[in-house]
């Protein structure tokens, strides 16, 4: 019982800390239609500035720096929004298929980064001693699996509630309508560009705060944890809970990391020894059939998209107002 | 849309020829006009001022050294044959396109470098030929998308002022609904936009336009495909918002609309003006029933 309350706290840390992630490529796709590939890419860059900044200082990189795991945080949040303004800047105008084949370049080039740039990342080795919070109960693991899902769960109660508040605004209402027909949207005096790269922006910035929370609670890092199968099982966990709803961004995280979590224990006990490498492909292949059939059976996710934005829209009762003019708005002159 | 032969008679059947405004009539090659921000019509000033705009997609010239002005208050319809360059017009002064040469001003301020955002907050909007509704989202939110200025389309106003937030979409939700009564659509206020007919599109493409509270409103064929009984109703809201002093610039094949709404006309052909006067005196003109029913002129 006590293993899997453990375990349950272990899996529900992971799967939340991924729906932090999926909270923000919902930003970046499900509310502003931005075909992001390289959401590994500021998943790494979250989790490698919170490491260095927080890590104890290592011989042979530079760094670290020992700060507050709260400060590793609230840098990986910056340095995540802020890169993925640089990179937005530059490919904002890119459409669709570009701009998925640019980001996808980038997600790259950052692996590969962390791959070589031994003397800051520990390259292949990968970064260790990233402190872990309430390290101090390490030694029960239950209690310490328990506080950290807290934790997690917290964080990710945070973020959702000001991504819900955003996007649930006339904010997200413009980046809805520029989802639905950019030149229509400009037509109406938004400017795409800049709404386009704030979503951009804010959807960087929690991918990187949801790979920093993943570096503090596994402790370690390494360049093959940002491969681009990441970015895939991001992708199909806001498909399956249903993009455009931030609910749906953490239910489809909790039951895709299920799915995965499930089928990597069946393949473990079915496969032969000598098999499991080869077994552990069957994990992608399940993963996309499951894809198939959500959007084969349920287009819109497990939870759908809400048909109104606004949250004030929604509560809106109309009162009586007189006096104005219907087309233009102004007062009536008075005669 | 070909405007058809029977159509230009039954305008010229409508109303009393005149002889159209053309080049030769007024001696110049140029459209009338006045001159440092007035308009030759009348005393209003100058809303909207195109000056030899032009613009080529590769070696086709779409609009050529084209100019119109409009006063402020006037209805002006701007018509020509299929491929005349209205709609690039359209563009070129709502800042979807930018044009290789000359002159757009609105309200006197030069605009043809500025983006179609800005040219909205100095009190611009449009309506497209195909309408564009937000199919995804409701009918109330396609008006509320409109409005300009709004503290909560900015990330720190969401976050530091939720309460002019809430206080503004209020406003913006009654002003929608007040547009929707005025044009018969309160009743799909909650519907998404995806199960609007035609005409229900126009009348929405309509609304969202004066949401942004315009100056100046270009509309691109808001009477096609709109069955007559609608069409009726399209002109009356149409002349009542122009009662309320907004300038507006039609794009019409429907003659019934051209000559119940619009004081003046400006024909175009193969990217350039071609005439300008009342509806009724450029129907009469052979150059325009040339355009339209012989071909458009080299």
């Amino acid at each position: 019982m006590i293993d899997l309350v453990g375990y349950g706290a272990f899996f529900l840390t992971i799967a939340l800390s991924y729906a932090i992630i999926a909270l923000g490529l919902n930003v970046q796709w499900g509310q502003t239609g931005l075909f992001n590939v390289g959401v590994a890419g500021f998943v790494a860059i979250g989790a490698y500035v919170s490491g260095l900044l927080t890590t104890p200082d290592a011989t042979g990189r530079i760094g670290g720096f020992g700060l507050p795991i709260l400060v590793g945080w609230l840098a990986a949040i910056l340095a995540g929004a802020l890169l993925a303004y640089a990179v937005g800047w530059l490919t904002i105008r890119l459409r669709a298929d570009y701009l998925a084949i640019t980001t996808f370049g980038f997600a790259v080039t950052v692996q590969l980064a962390a791959l070589n740039l031994e003397s800051l990342t520990g390259g292949p080795f990968g970064m260790s001693f990233i402190p872990r919070p309430f390290a101090s109960a390490a030694g029960d693991p239950v209690r310490f699996g328990l506080l950290n899902l807290g934790l997690v769960a917290l964080v990710l109660l945070v973020a959702y509630f000001v991504v819900e508040h955003l996007t649930a605004s006339p904010w997200g209402r413009v980046l809805r309508a520029i989802r639905e027909d950019e030149p229509a949207a400009v037509s109406l005096g938004k400017s795409a560009a800049r709404f386009r790269l704030q979503a951009f922006a804010v959807g960087g910035a929690l991918m990187a705060l949801g790979g920093a929370v993943q570096a503090h609670f596994i402790g370690f890092i390494a360049p093959d944890n940002y491969l681009p199968l990441l970015t895939f099982q991001v992708w199909t966990m806001l498909i399956v809970g249903g993009s455009g709803n931030n609910r749906g961004a953490i239910a489809g995280s909790v039951v895709v990391w299920a799915l995965w979590a499930v089928s990597a224990s069946v393949i473990g006990q079915v496969m032969p020894a000598g098999e499991q490498a080869r077994g552990a492909s069957l994990q992608i292949v399940l993963i996309g059939v499951a894809l198939c059939v959500i959007l084969l059976l349920r287009p819109r996710g497990l939870i759908g998209e809400r048909r109104t934005v606004s949250r004030h829209v929604a509560g809106a009762r109309r009162g009586e107002r007189s006096g104005t003019m219907v087309a233009t708005g102004r007062e009536t002159p008075t005669p | 849309m070909q405007m058809a032969r029977s159509g230009w008679r039954e305008v010229e059947r409508a109303v009393s020829g005149t002889p159209a405004t053309s080049p030769q009539s007024n001696g110049s090659d140029r459209p009338s006009g006045g001159v440092s921000g007035r308009s030759a019509h009348g005393q209003a000033p100058v809303a909207l001022e195109v000056r030899d705009a032009g613009i080529a997609f590769g070696g086709v010239k779409a609009v050529d050294a084209m100019s119109l002005r409009v006063a402020t208050g006037e209805v002006i319809g701007l018509i020509g044959p299929n491929g005349a360059g209205k709609t690039t017009m359209f563009n070129l002064i709502a800042g979807t396109l930018q044009p290789d040469s000359g002159a757009i001003s609105i309200g006197g301020a030069r605009v043809e470098r500025e983006t179609a955002a800005r040219r909205t907050s100095r009190g611009l909007a449009r309506t497209f030929q195909i309408p564009r509704p937000f199919a995804g989202m409701t009918v109330l939110e396609n008006m509320l998308t409109a409005v300009q200025g709004q503290a909560g389309e900015s990330l720190l106003g969401n976050l530091l002022a939720p309460g002019r937030v809430r206080r503004e979409e209020r406003a913006a939700i009654e002003r929608a609904h007040e547009l929707l009564d005025f044009l018969q659509l309160s009743r799909l206020a909650g519907e998404e936009a995806r199960v609007l007919s035609g005409g229900q599109r126009k009348l929405l493409e309509l609304g969202r336009a004066l949401m942004a509270k315009p100056r100046i409103v270009l509309l691109d064929e808001p009477a096609a495909g709109v069955n007559p009984a609608l069409l009726d109703f399209i002109i009356d809201r149409i002349a009542a918002i122009n009662a309320e002093g907004i300038t507006i610039l039609l794009i019409e094949h429907n003659i019934e609309m051209i000559a119940r709404l619009c004081t003046r006309v400006v024909v175009m052909a193969a990217g350039r003006w071609l005439a300008e006067g009342r509806p009724e005196a450029v129907t009469a003109d052979p150059r325009v029933v040339e355009a339209y029913l012989g071909g458009a002129p080299a």
